[in-house]
């Protein structure tokens, strides 16, 4: 072989190494999608928390109903703050996010400013699925000026779940009608927390501020300004909303009362906590069963129950699906989170993994009206929960809610940690200002 | 940029190759060839550094001079605000910058120290050289998150060893992660656990190139051990000791997954309640990805980098007078 001919095949490969890199750095946009709308169609879902949505059974279902459409679920695992960074990311840069994502109550505002990257579901007939949904959901979905952004999922509701054998043993009733009869406010729930901590040394009565703090305000807020750190006009009103406050100084109240066990919520210690069985309660929406059966295992089945929160109902949390505009499939991406979203899907998910469907069918179908969970001593799930749903009021959450929710519950914590609450309400005003700057 | 190539032309190929046209284009495609294929050759790492480096180091200069955020729907460009804004109304920046540099010291100073010991030990001879050398290089091939999640359990509130260790002498336990200097000890003790081994052996590479008749001279003077270490060894490591400083205060500065770490849960990013051990780089991802102000994040970002190269300067100047000392 002579020489230029060696040369000239290096040179070859040094060209084809070179249009290689070009290729694998010049494809940014990755989505697993090929293929025409004729031919067979990936589409991929985007879901997040430890447990998923539960669709698994239904994904097989419109697989073999619709034989064109292969359906990839992502995210199963991955806390909301990671997921939400990453769908903020991808969203803004129109690649890389699923044909469908799932948004949080939390988090669905902040995406209200960037409705023109998603499909308006209205062109996809979802305005005639209205009364498929709980009027307020429904609102929430929609972005001010119209556009039906996401279809609701679940939504919270609220409830307490309790130690059913932690509290006989401290001398308090068990039973789920008359535990929920200690107590009918806020109040009286710190009461009934002060006796349990007089007879029971060894446990805590409550799992960590902040998860009180946050069903409290959302009480609250529901049933007082409609609004939390955010007014309707996007205006911070962390200082001025009574409702932030009153919630505030009731979880200080609690603290000071020694109730909470401190453990920072969704923490390895806070795992733990439920593990070890180290705390009595935990404020509970509908999607919390789901956590706690997944944290404290099978050993703890049957000691944990469910009672009616104090108060007069609320909600915590629940999502919504929305098809990007990055997506290639954005047609049978809607049919897909229409069928999810339907009284049928959400029915299912409420079976799967207790999340409190968002449709007034399904929540009046026998399948979830006489649910029970056995997990939770045969409680009737689908009563408590389903019993508040119906009658709330949406609580309107402001664009960098999680921002300002977070230097209010680092507050609380330092409070936990012993520090004054006063100085730290001064503390949670100057933070969630720099956070919702 | 341009390479004088004229060195490595070919000889001019004379009449005989046009008497031979088959050649002809042989020739002058080898001339193409080793004209352009050098140029050829270097590019891909051209190209990796245009995408992965000098791009990304434009855009965030342009987008720290601008409110870029996903939440507004123009990005409009607003000079230096950004920077104005961080340098004179951010408590929480000037907090992190603290904390940072809090750890950065309490972690590097006996990091370093220990490793020159280290170092020094395993220059002699001793018994299972090779097993003990192996062994301080250790805990580097560990993961950063493993290492972070060990240590956080062991330094955790309620069933943590340290705490169970405190105990038992008669000590109170420590709320490790409430109290400020508490978890900047602990997350010091993180990183030293991690990197000391990492320095030991670069310093005793170092430390074995240093030419033997200097000790072999210094002793024949009745110079100690002690006088030799700190006449001859620490000066002629003084390259090595540059080195090593610079590339701390790199990994100092940039402290991030042992505090983010030391919490898990929600607000991890916040470094604890207060944010007693949020750093400069957790504070930059939390104005990034909790508040979307990504124009600021910019600025942080360079800020921070700026941080870095003034640091390395004094570490240099600092390091540099080891030998006029002497």
């Amino acid at each position: 072989m002579s020489v230029p001919t060696r040369r000239r095949r290096f040179a070859a490969i040094a060209l084809a190494s070179v249009a290689l890199l070009a290729t694998a750095t010049a494809c940014g946009d990755d989505s697993s999608d090929s293929g025409s709308s004729d031919g067979p169609v990936t589409l991929v879902v985007d879901v997040f928390g430890d447990q998923g949505f539960g669709y698994d059974e239904l994904y097989r279902q419109y697989e073999a109903d619709h034989p064109n459409v292969k359906i990839q679920e992502r995210g199963k695992g991955l806390g909301l703050g990671d997921y939400n960074t990453r769908l903020t990311q991808q969203i803004t840069a129109g690649s890389g996010a699923g044909d469908i994502v799932a948004l949080e109550e939390g988090t669905i505002v902040q995406f209200y400013a960037q409705a023109d990257k998603f499909v308006n579901l209205a062109d996809h007939g979802a305005n005639d699925l209205k009364g498929n949904f709980l009027p307020w959901k429904w609102e929430q979905g929609t972005t001010p000026d119209g556009k039906v952004l996401g279809l609701g999922t679940d939504v919270g509701s609220m409830a307490l779940c309790y130690r059913s054998d932690l509290f006989s043993a401290a001398g308090l009733p068990s039973d789920r009608e008359q535990v929920g009869a200690l107590w009918p406010t806020w109040d009286q729930f710190i009461a009934t927390g002060r006796k349990f901590a007089a007879a029971d040394r060894k446990h805590k009565f409550v799992d960590s501020a902040t998860n009180f703090y946050n069903v409290v305000l959302m009480q609250t807020a529901g049933a007082g300004t409609g609004y939390t750190y955010y007014d309707k006009s996007n205006k911070l009103v962390i200082g001025e909303n009574p409702d932030v406050k009153a919630s505030y100084d009731l979880t200080t109240t609690m603290i000071a009362a020694g109730l909470s066990n401190n453990l920072q919520s969704f923490s390895n210690e806070w795992n733990a906590g439920f593990k070890n069985g180290t705390f009595a309660t935990i404020a509970c929406p509908a999607w919390m069963t789901g956590v706690i059966k997944g944290q404290a295992g099978d050993a703890a089945a049957g000691k944990w129950d469910i009672a009616k929160a104090p108060g007069n109902g609320g909600n915590w949390g629940g999502s919504f699906l929305a098809v990007p505009k990055s997506s290639k499939h954005a047609k049978e991406a809607a049919e897909l989170a229409k069928f999810l979203t339907s009284s049928k899907g959400q029915i299912e998910a409420f079976k799967k993994l207790g999340n409190l469907p968002s449709s007034p069918q399904a929540l009046a179908d026998p399948a979830v009206v006489d649910a029970t969970n056995d997990y939770f001593s045969k409680a009737p799930i689908g009563k408590i929960f389903g019993a508040g749903a119906s009658e709330l009021k949406p609580v309107y959450l402001g664009p960098k809610n999680n921002a300002v929710r977070t230097a209010v519950e680092n507050s609380l914590r330092a409070v936990e940690q012993g520090k004054s609450a006063e100085e730290q309400w001064q503390a949670a005003l100057k933070n969630g200002a720099a956070a919702g700057k | 940029m341009s390479l004088d190539l004229h060195a490595a032309a070919p000889p001019d190929p004379g009449p005989s190759r046009a008497a031979r046209p088959t050649h002809r284009r042989t020739a002058s495609l080898t001339r193409l060839d080793l004209t352009y294929s050098p140029y050829l050759y270097v590019l891909p790492f051209f190209v990796i550094l245009v995408v992965f480096s000098a791009y990304p180091i434009a855009y965030t200069v342009w987008i720290a001079l601008t409110d870029r955020s996903p939440l507004n729907p123009t990005i409009s460009f607003v000079g230096l605000d950004n920077f104005v804004e961080l340098i004179t109304d951010d408590p929480q920046f000037w907090n992190a910058v603290v904390n940072t540099f809090g750890m950065f010291l309490l972690s590097t100073v006996p990091q370093l120290l220990l490793a020159l010991v280290l170092a020094n030990a395993l220059n002699r001879k001793l018994r299972a050289q090779t097993f003990f050398r192996m062994a301080i290089a250790m805990p580097v091939i560990t993961s950063t998150a493993v290492v972070a999640l060990i240590f956080s359990m062991i330094y955790a509130k309620d069933f943590g060893l340290v705490n169970w260790l405190l105990d038992s002498v008669g000590l109170g336990p420590i709320d490790w992660r409430a109290n400020r200097y508490a978890s900047w000890f602990a997350i010091s003790t993180m990183v030293d656990w991690r990197w000391v081994g990492y320095n030991a052996l670069i310093y005793l590479a170092a430390m074995q190139s240093i030419n033997k008749d200097l000790y072999e001279a210094a002793s024949l003077d009745g110079a100690s051990r002690r006088r030799q270490f700190w006449s001859i060894t620490i000066p002629q490591l003084r390259p090595t000791i540059i080195f090593t400083l610079i590339i701390s205060t790199i990994g100092g500065l940039q402290l991030f997954t042992e505090p983010l770490l030391f919490t898990s849960g929600s607000g991890g990013l916040s470094g604890g309640s207060e944010g007693q051990f949020q750093t400069i780089t957790m504070y930059l991802l939390d104005v990034m990805n909790q508040r979307f102000r990504w124009g600021y994040a910019g600025a942080v970002a360079l800020v921070l980098f700026l941080l870095i190269a003034l640091m390395s300067t004094v570490n240099y100047l600092l390091a540099r007078r080891i030998s006029s000392d002497t």
